[in-house]
C-alpha cells in the first residue's frame, strides 16, 4: 500500500509541493505552494527560527529556534511542535545525518558542534570547534561532517565515527555555508566576507579552485556569498551572493561564473522545487522570496513572506 | 472605398520611401533610445534593482524598467517629426496636390497618421530587438500584445503633432515643439520614474505625471510587453487619441480651423 502511494506521489504534477520558509523577525514558518507560488500558510516558531529541514519521510520538520537556544520539532502536516531537542545554545544551522537520526547541530556562540539523537532526545556529543561555528555539511556516505567556523575562518572536518576533527582547512573570511557534492568528492565552502566559495577535493583536503564574484555596478564589498544550491544534473551551482541582491550561476566543472540574477534584497538561502526546475531564495532585507527558473536562470516572480526570511527547505 | 485604400497605401508608401530615403533618420531614431539605455541606464544606480510594481512579478533591472519608457519615446519623436513633416509638405506645395484629392480631408489625416505610425512601429520593434540582443528580455505574448499598444501610443501621439502642426507656420518651429512639448512629456511621465517615486518628489509633480497621457501611452505598451491588461491606460489612451484627432480635424478644417487665418 505504501508503495502504491509513493507511485502515485510520483505520478502526481511535477509542480505539487512546498517551500518552508524560515521568518527571522517574525518567529514563523511561511509555506509557500509550488504550483500556485503562493503563501498558504503561516505557522509560529520559537524565537528567531533560521535552519530548517526536515525528517527523511517529511513527517517532521526540525527548525532552529536561535533564540529560544532549542531545536524544534514540528509536526509538518498539523503546524504543532511535538517537542523540543536539546541543542545548546544559540543553534543555528544543522543537518541532519543520512542515518535519519542524528543532528548535527552548529552553536554559534559556545564554539562547539552539538549531536543530539533524535529518537532519544538526548545530546550524544559536543565537539569543541573554531569560534563562531555556522554551516553545516555531512557527507553522502554520512563518514565526514563539516562546521565551518566564522571567526576562525575554517573548515572542520569531523569523522562521524569517533566525533573528532581530523582535519582543518583554512578558507576567506567567515565562512557561512558548506555543502559536499552528490558524489562525495568535492566540498564547497563559502565565505561570505572574502566574497568567495572555496572548493576542496574530500580525498585529501586540498583545495582545488577558488571561486570570485563580480557582480556590475555593486560594490565588492556587497558580494558576500552565503547559501549555495547544486542543480540536479550537478552541472550548476546557485550561489546567493546577499546584500548585492544576486544569485551567481557558477559552472561546476569548469568554476567559472557564467550568470548573475537579480532577486530580492539580501538574499540568504535557497531551496529547489522537487523536480528541481524552480528555485526558492530567501531575501532577508526586502522580506520576500523570488522564484528562479532554473533552465532559463531567470527571476520569474518575487513571493511577499514574513519579515526577515532566512532559511528554506523543500516538502514534497 | 477602394479610392480610399488606394490614398492610404499611396501615403504610406510615400511616407516610407521619405523614411528610407533618410537613413540619418532611422539611425537617429534608434540612436537616441539606445544612447539613453546603454548610457543613461547603465550608469544609474539601480543594479540592486527597483522594487516590485505591475506588471512586474520581481524585482528588476533599471534598464529593464526604462525600455517601455523608450519605445514611447521613439513613437512621441515619430509622431511628432512625421505629423510636423506636413508643415514641410505646406511649404513645398505637395500639400496642396493631396488636399485636391477627391476624399475626404479627415480620411487623408487619419492616413498620415497611420503611415507615420506605421513607421513608429518599425522603428519600436528594431529598438526592441537590439534591447533582446543586449539582454533585456520579454515575454514573447509580450512582443505580439505590443503590436496594437504601440499602434494606438502611436496614433495618439501622431494626433498630438498633427493638431500641433495645424497651428504652426513655419517648420522652424520644430525647436520650439521639442522644448514645450517633446521633453516635458517626456519627463514628466512614468517613461524614466516609476510613478511612486514621483510622489516622492511631490504631489503637483506627481499629478502632472499621472494626467499626462504619454504616461498612459508608456504604460500600456509596458504592461502589454507583460502580456498584463491594463484597461485605465488603454482607455485614458484611446480618450486622448479621439481629443487631438479632433483637435487636428478642427485645426485642419478649412471653414473653421487655423487654416484659413493663415490663408
Amino acid at each position: 500500500m505504501r508503495c502504491l502511494l509513493a507511485l502515485a506521489l510520483l505520478a502526481a504534477p511535477a509542480q505539487a509541493g512546498e517551500i518552508w520558509v524560515t521568518n527571522e523577525r517574525d518567529d514563523t514558518i511561511s509555506v509557500i505552494d509550488v504550483e500556485t507560488l503562493e503563501v498558504v500558510r503561516t505557522i509560529p516558531t520559537g524565537e528567531r527560527p533560521r535552519g530548517i529541514t526536515f525528517s527523511k519521510d517529511f513527517t517532521r520538520v526540525y527548525i532552529c529556534a536561535s533564540d529560544s537556544d532549542t531545536v524544534q520539532v514540528m509536526d509538518a502536516e498539523t503546524g504543532d511542535i511535538l517537542h523540543e531537542l536539546p541543542s545548546g545554545e544559540d543553534p543555528e544551522q544543522f543537518v541532519l545525518h543520512p542515518d535519519d537520526r542524528h543532528l548535527w547541530i552548529a552553536n554559534e556562540d559556545d564554539a562547539v558542534t552539538t549531536v543530539v539523537d533524535v529518537q532519544t532526545r538526548t545530546v550524544v556529543a559536543q565537539i569543541n570547534v573554531g569560534i563562531e561555528p555556522e554551516g553545516m555539511a555531512v557527507s553522502p556516505d554520512g563518514k565526514t561532517v563539516i562546521t565551518t567556523s566564522e571567526t576562525t575562518n575554517m573548515a572542520h572536518w569531523i569523522d562521524t565515527e569517533s566525533n573528532s576533527i581530523f582535519a582543518n582547512t583554512l578558507v576567506d573570511s567567515r565562512p557561512r555555508h558548506a555543502e559536499f557534492t552528490e558524489d562525495g568528492t568535492q566540498l564547497w565552502v563559502s565565505s561570505e566576507i572574502g566574497g568567495t566559495v572555496t572548493v576542496f577535493s574530500t580525498d585529501d583536503q586540498s583545495e582545488i579552485a577558488k571561486i570570485d564574484f563580480e557582480v556590475t555596478g555593486v560594490h565588492p564589498d556587497r558580494v558576500q556569498p552565503v547559501g549555495f544550491e547544486f542543480t540536479e544534473d550537478q552541472k550548476s551551482v546557485f550561489v546567493a551572493l546577499g546584500p548585492s541582491n544576486h544569485v551567481a550561476v557558477v559552472n561546476a566543472e569548469t568554476f567559472e561564473v557564467e550568470d548573475y540574477i537579480l532577486v530580492g534584497r539580501r538574499v540568504w538561502h535557497m531551496a529547489f522545487s522537487p523536480d528541481k526546475t524552480l528555485l526558492f531564495t530567501t531575501n532577508g532585507v526586502s522580506g520576500d522570496v523570488t522564484v528562479i527558473d532554473v533552465a532559463a536562470r531567470a527571476a520569474t516572480k518575487t513571493i511577499k513572506v514574513g519579515r526577515f526570511p532566512w532559511g528554506a527547505a523543500m516538502r514534497p | 472605398m477602394r479610392r480610399g485604400l488606394t490614398a492610404l497605401r499611396a501615403i504610406v508608401l510615400r511616407e516610407a520611401l521619405r523614411f528610407l530615403g533618410q537613413r540619418g533618420r532611422l539611425v537617429a531614431a534608434l540612436v537616441r533610445p539606445l544612447v539613453w539605455l546603454l548610457v543613461f541606464a547603465a550608469g544609474f544606480r539601480a543594479a540592486l534593482g527597483l522594487s516590485i510594481i505591475p506588471p512586474y512579478q520581481t524585482y528588476i533591472a533599471y534598464e529593464t524598467y526604462i525600455v517601455p519608457g523608450l519605445c514611447g519615446m521613439i513613437l512621441l519623436f515619430n509622431g511628432m517629426q512625421s505629423s510636423l513633416s506636413l508643415t514641410y509638405d505646406r511649404e513645398m506645395g505637395s500639400m496642396k496636390l493631396l488636399l485636391t484629392s477627391p476624399l475626404p480631408r479627415w480620411w487623408l489625416l487619419v492616413c498620415k497618421l497611420m503611415a507615420g505610425s506605421v513607421i513608429s512601429i518599425l522603428q519600436a520593434y528594431a529598438f526592441l530587438a537590439i534591447a533582446a540582443l543586449y539582454g533585456i528580455q520579454m515575454p514573447w505574448q509580450g512582443y505580439l500584445l505590443a503590436l496594437p499598444a504601440l499602434f494606438i501610443a502611436a496614433l495618439m501621439l501622431g494626433a498630438l503633432g498633427l493638431a500641433l502642426s495645424s497651428f504652426i507656420k513655419q517648420l522652424e518651429n520644430f525647436a520650439g515643439v521639442m522644448n514645450f512639448v517633446i521633453f516635458p512629456m517626456f519627463f514628466l511621465s512614468s517613461a524614466l520614474y516609476p510613478l511612486w517615486k514621483m510622489a516622492e518628489a511631490g504631489r503637483v509633480l506627481h499629478s502632472i505625471c499621472a494626467a499626462n497621457p504619454f504616461t498612459h501611452a508608456v504604460e500600456l505598451i509596458r504592461f502589454a510587453l507583460y502580456a498584463t491588461p491594463n484597461l485605465p491606460a488603454l482607455g485614458w489612451t484611446l480618450l486622448a487619441l479621439a481629443a487631438f484627432m479632433a483637435l487636428a480635424l478642427w485645426g485642419y478644417d478649412p471653414a473653421r480651423g487655423m487654416m484659413r487665418r493663415k490663408g
